[in-house]
């Protein structure tokens, strides 16, 4: 009975705003819109800061710019008085290898942490795991370059006997173990998106634990894993303080491991504080700037349109 | 239809005893006090509703349980003359076994590695001896003509009925004794279905198979024996034409067969 006297009077109301622009009808069209503004407020900001550190070395660019002497000359002298010289290859250089070398720590860590919790790990122990994997992973990267400018740069000295520990050794390590847990947590997320089913069948004909990994899971995952390597090279070439405080910091090209290096990033934050603005070494930070920026922004590119080849299914 | 089973020859020795079987997961009983004997090449039907225990039973027979927590299995298996459980190499065990699921797994590997994979896993690297496995065990699973021509594009890509072709012909790549298909036609056609139930009355000569189904009719046309599992217990086990011809002994089995619940 009170059943029927609601749905009367619902029916009595529907009937008479049969067709008026409600309360809910504006309230969809005002999150609508405020929903795109966030959604494509990413793309502004990409393009504002294109724009704007665009401008700020366009000037550079236009007039000072040599590609011959950028890309291929070691000699980063931007303050010198009668001649100052904008090399920038010590210094991609340096952002390579110690990018190289990072990888070479990070990769077999993350790859390894990311097998182990996606595959082995069970209950509490992987739970546990997972939140101190993410816990390394929130670590101010200042705090790393004090590990490497405090501990590994002694230790470096009396393990290889050498003057100086901080260089690419160094700085390769910290960024490596800085990288790793980024890389694990995107790995262990790609491991995690293989259906059970996959291994549950692989297991059912007799393979071992390893097989399973090996042949099934890792072939199935192997998009998730070259995206979760790529985005720790993107890290890598885009890590800033950490790098400063334990690479050495001095322009170089280097010939081994435990050669100082300097890095893209932290000539520019060395560097851009002492410069006038709208100077030529201003403007030269600046298409340092652009140079990273498009580098990372391929990078990271790769990346997506790899992540987007597993969810299409296409390996 | 219904007079094939006559014409088979079972040899009557058992290749599965099942001892007091109970199965639990957690503290919820799954299956209890099953004792059954699955004879060599024969087509031995599981029957029931859902929630009664049967996929927990083809489970504990391939040891999956060992991988499945919270999964217990107590009693015995006997299988070819040797408890399940006193296997010392699980793995080896499983390759002796072939295990179709009901929903089709083409693993994301191409069609000839899907096939290839289990006996690569036994160690057969020859590209010839592995080509000539691979095109026996996909006619035999009624496949190899539609896919002859792109067995290196992903058998994750097939259709749903073809990849539980492509399943049962990995299943049988392993050369297995036994082959345990749950409820295989879930995902699969009519027509697919029939097809594959054609494969499996061919290959019942070379080993033994465990088929369990929703499908009543199913395993009327095609075991020689059917057990009836209602709530996890083993109600019956018979002759299938007598628990199709009404000369089933437990009345509930009766009932089920003729629709009447379940």
């Amino acid at each position: 009975m009170i059943m029927n006297n609601i749905t009367s009077a619902d029916n009595n109301r529907r009937r008479a705003s049969a067709d008026r622009r409600n309360m809910d009808w504006y309230l969809d069209l005002l999150v609508r819109f405020l929903v795109f503004i966030g959604g494509i407020s990413a793309i502004i900001f990409i393009l504002g800061i294109f724009v704007f550190i665009t401008s700020q070395g366009i000037g550079f660019l236009l007039d000072r710019f040599d590609i011959a002497e950028f890309f291929g000359s070691p000699l980063w002298r931007p303050t010198s008085e009668e001649h100052p010289t904008y090399g920038a290859l010590a210094l991609i250089v340096g952002t390579a290898s110690i990018t190289g070398f990072a990888m070479l720590v990070s990769v077999p860590f993350s790859l390894g942490a990311a097998i182990y919790i996606a595959e082995f790990a069970q209950g509490k122990v992987r739970e546990t795991l997972k939140v101190l994997v993410e816990l390394l992973a929130a670590i101010p990267s200042v705090v790393w370059g004090f590990i490497g400018l405090s501990i590994m740069n002694p230790f470096i000295i009396k393990l290889f006997n050498i003057p100086v520990g901080l260089n690419i050794l160094n700085a390769g390590i910290i960024l490596g173990l800085m990288a790793a847990p980024i890389m694990a947590t995107i790995a262990e997320d790609a491991l995690k998106a293989v259906p059970d089913t996959y291994r549950e069948a692989a297991e059912a004909m007799g393979a071992t634990r390893w097989q399973v990994i090996s042949r099934v899971t890792l072939p199935s995952a192997k998009n998730g894993l070259m995206a979760a390597v790529l985005l720790g090279v993107g890290r890598g070439f885009g890590e800033t303080m950490a790098v400063l405080m334990a690479s050495g910091h001095s322009v170089n090209l280097p010939t081994s491991p435990f050669d100082s290096v300097r890095a893209l990033t932290a000539t520019i934050a060395a560097e851009l504080g002492e410069t006038a603005q709208g100077s030529e070494h201003y403007q030269a930070l600046f298409t340092l700037g652009i140079f990273l920026f498009i580098v990372t922004f391929i990078i990271n590119l790769t990346a997506d349109i790899v992540v987007r080849g597993i969810r299409k299914g296409n390996i | 239809m219904v007079d094939h089973a006559q014409n088979r020859q079972t040899t009557g020795v058992p290749k599965i005893i099942v001892k007091d079987l109970m199965i639990l997961y957690g503290n919820k009983t799954i299956l209890r006090d099953v004792n059954l004997e699955i004879k060599e090449n024969e087509i031995f039907g599981i029957i029931g509703p859902a929630n009664s225990g049967k996929t927990s039973l083809l489970r504990a027979l391939n040891r999956m349980d060992d991988m499945t927590a919270g999964m217990k299995v107590t009693g015995d298996i006997i299988f070819s003359g040797k408890r399940l459980q006193a296997w010392k190499n699980l793995y080896a065990l499983r390759q002796r076994i072939g295990v179709v699921f009901p929903l089709p797994v083409g693993l994301p590997l191409s069609v000839f590695d899907n096939v290839a994979l289990s006996p690569r896993l036994r160690g057969i690297r020859n590209q010839a001896d592995l080509q000539v496995i691979v095109e026996r065990c996909l006619r035999r699973a009624a496949l190899w003509d539609e896919v002859k021509d792109r067995l290196h594009s992903l058998g994750s890509l097939l259709s749903g009925g073809q990849q539980q072709r492509l399943t049962i012909a990995r299943a049988l790549s392993q050369e297995p004794e036994l082959l345990l298909l749950d409820e295989f036609s879930i995902a699969v056609d009519p027509v697919t279905t029939m097809r594959i139930e054609d494969v499996l009355k061919e290959l019942r000569h070379e080993l033994t198979i465990v088929l369990v189904t929703n499908l009543v009719q199913q395993a009327r046309r095609l075991a020689d024996r059917t057990a009836f599992f209602l709530k996890g217990e083993c109600v019956e086990i018979n002759e299938t034409e007598k628990i199709f011809t009404r000369q089933a002994k437990d009345p509930r089995t009766m009932d089920y067969v003729e629709g009447r619940f379940g």
